[in-house]
């Protein structure tokens, strides 16, 4: 059944959205993970404009956030004041980022930027991630037990001025790291369409040195502010945010969740986040050779007095 | 003076005063895009005073259309140059009773731009030919890629000596606009007849006016977005919670 979005204007398959909604929806439910990452590039290889993508995707992670957030709220997991922090960050950022965005799109760049950013991201993230669950998998049938995250290391972030006290995550450090992070991950919801968790979760551990029961939280509770700064702004300036496109996704999304949180708690966490890192290889190389073998028509339509698509 | 006048009124009016030498029609001069569009087509009919070859030619609405190239820059295709050119329309279809060849001659042709070989693609005064040509040619490959324009030529078929007919598809993308549906009557290499329907296409229903919304109210559409997408969140976490 053709459904005709109305602002990214294409006719698309109501089941193939759905089906995409739930399989992301599953795999965040499985992994932990937001999905924003996977859903943009698999929108963009369905043939939803970029920017549409982008948009209408930032939508649906305040949906599919918000739960979440609540849920951590009622359990006193969210650092309001980190989360502030981080959030003043994230907000210049990603107005900043629906700014770029304009620009690059009216310069016929924004395909391409999505594309590269993406492909460094997934890149970076997906050979992390598999490092770590080979080395993981080692240790489990060598035996050994992983070491714990050291808290309190003196880093060079800890030397910056403008020191803050954060007693809910019992830290006394410089304001600028946080402000920093959200800032980098604003700009990301803004250009590609993502909350960012998987960047700023392992920030906040690794860089801040929180702890990792409010982590989730936070960061929740910044990406839901954020990706409705990012929906606010994608709708207002650029008209690239489809409701019913958002929604459909939505649906899917929160149905496949409940079945991936089933899943994972069936299934060994390592084996999942080398399989999850494979995933994520695989969309950055799909992503990269389009970028780099030659296109089969090197002439292409630009648009002209019509925003957004 | 008034005499003369109108005296040459009569002139320019007496062919059509004697016998018209082609009416046509369209099934339909709406197509409304509603949520569940999918492409559709129109039935173009007519008839023609005695011998003659019918052409048709479907045009969308004209706008400036920028065509880009990629070229390679450090291992990646990215776009690299552009040219605008004015003119082409959004949508174009022609259709004919004989091949073209047979009886439209290329004055004809380049008047009436019939085929994409004559539209009148206007590029910038100052750019090379060469270049000009590549991009043209770029903008054809592309809009036809994407079904909006047709280098093949659509069959009219006649039933009987005078009656003529033509469908025209109109796929799921078709830009929204008003068309102009152009019917010519062709006989020994001259257009003796010529009529010109209006059409047009529109967004209607639950979607045309989310659309409007999101452009005419955009700041308030994006508040009601977010809005929408926090209720739908909470909501669907209240269901799933039980």
């Amino acid at each position: 059944m053709l459904i005709y979005l109305p602002l990214a204007e294409v006719s698309v398959d109501v089941f193939l959205l759905l089906l995409l909604g739930g399989g992301v929806g599953f795999l965040s439910g499985l992994f932990g993970v937001g999905g924003g990452f996977l859903m943009t590039p698999l929108l963009i290889f369905v043939g939803i404009p970029p920017a549409v993508a982008v948009g209408s995707e930032a939508a649906q992670i305040v949906a599919a956030s918000v739960s979440g957030v609540l849920a951590h709220m009622r359990r006193g997991n969210v650092d309001f004041r980190m989360g502030g922090v981080l959030l003043a960050g994230g907000l210049v950022g990603s107005t900043l980022g629906v700014q770029i965005f304009k620009v690059l799109q009216g310069l016929g760049q924004i395909d391409l930027f999505v594309s590269l950013a993406f492909v460094a991201v997934l890149g970076a993230i997906g050979l992390l991630m598999l490092v770590e669950s080979a080395r993981a998998l080692r240790r489990r049938s060598s035996g050994r037990r992983a070491a714990p995250v050291k808290r309190h290391q003196h880093l060079w972030i800890h030397g910056l001025p403008l020191k803050m006290r954060f007693p809910h995550s019992m830290l006394y450090i410089s304001a600028i790291a946080p402000f920093a992070i959200g800032l980098g991950v604003g700009m990301l919801a803004a250009l590609m369409g993502v909350g960012g968790g998987f960047i700023m979760v392992p920030a906040m551990i690794y860089l801040l040195g929180m702890p990792t029961s409010v982590v989730v939280g936070t960061s929740l509770f910044q990406i839901v502010f954020v990706t409705a700064n990012v929906t606010f702004l994608q709708a207002w300036q650029n008209q690239t945010v489809d409701i019913v496109l958002a929604l459909l996704l939505l649906v899917g999304g929160v149905v496949g969740a409940q079945f991936g949180v089933r899943a994972g708690a069936k299934l060994r966490g390592e084996q999942l986040r080398g399989l999850l890192a494979l995933m994520v290889l695989a969309v950055a190389g799909k992503l990269l050779v389009d970028l780099v073998s030659m296109p089969d028509d090197l002439y292409s339509l630009g648009t002209l007095g019509k925003a957004g698509v | 003076m008034r005499a003369f006048l109108a005296l040459l009124a009569l002139l320019a009016f007496m062919p059509t005063a004697k016998a018209q030498p082609l009416v046509a029609d369209l099934s339909s001069h709406l197509i409304a895009i509603t949520t569940g569009f999918a492409g559709t087509e129109l039935l173009l009919f007519g008839a023609t005073e005695g011998e003659g070859d019918v052409v048709v030619i479907v045009r969308g609405p004209d706008s400036e259309t920028s065509v880009r190239r990629k070229a390679r820059v450090a291992g990646l295709w990215i776009n690299r140059d552009e040219m605008r050119f004015a003119g082409a329309p959004a949508f174009y279809r022609v259709a004919a009773s004989k091949p073209l060849a047979e009886f439209v001659p290329p004055a004809l042709r380049q008047r009436y731009q019939i085929g994409t070989e004559y539209l009148r693609l206007q590029a910038p005064a100052d750019a090379n030919p060469d270049e000009v040509a590549a991009f043209r040619a770029g903008l054809l490959r592309n809009k036809e890629a994407q079904a909006l324009y047709d280098a093949e030529i659509g069959r009219v078929s006649f039933l009987g000596p005078r009656l003529f007919r033509t469908r025209i598809v109109f796929p799921a993308n078709v830009p929204t606009g008003a068309y102009s549906v152009e019917v010519l009557l062709v006989r020994g290499g001259q257009v003796i007849g010529a009529q010109t329907t209006p059409m047009f296409v529109n967004k209607v229903g639950v979607g045309a006016d989310i659309y409007d919304f999101a452009h005419d109210w955009a700041a308030i559409y994006g508040l009601l977005a977010v809005l929408i997408a926090v209720f739908a969140g909470w909501a669907a976490g209240a269901i799933f919670r039980k």
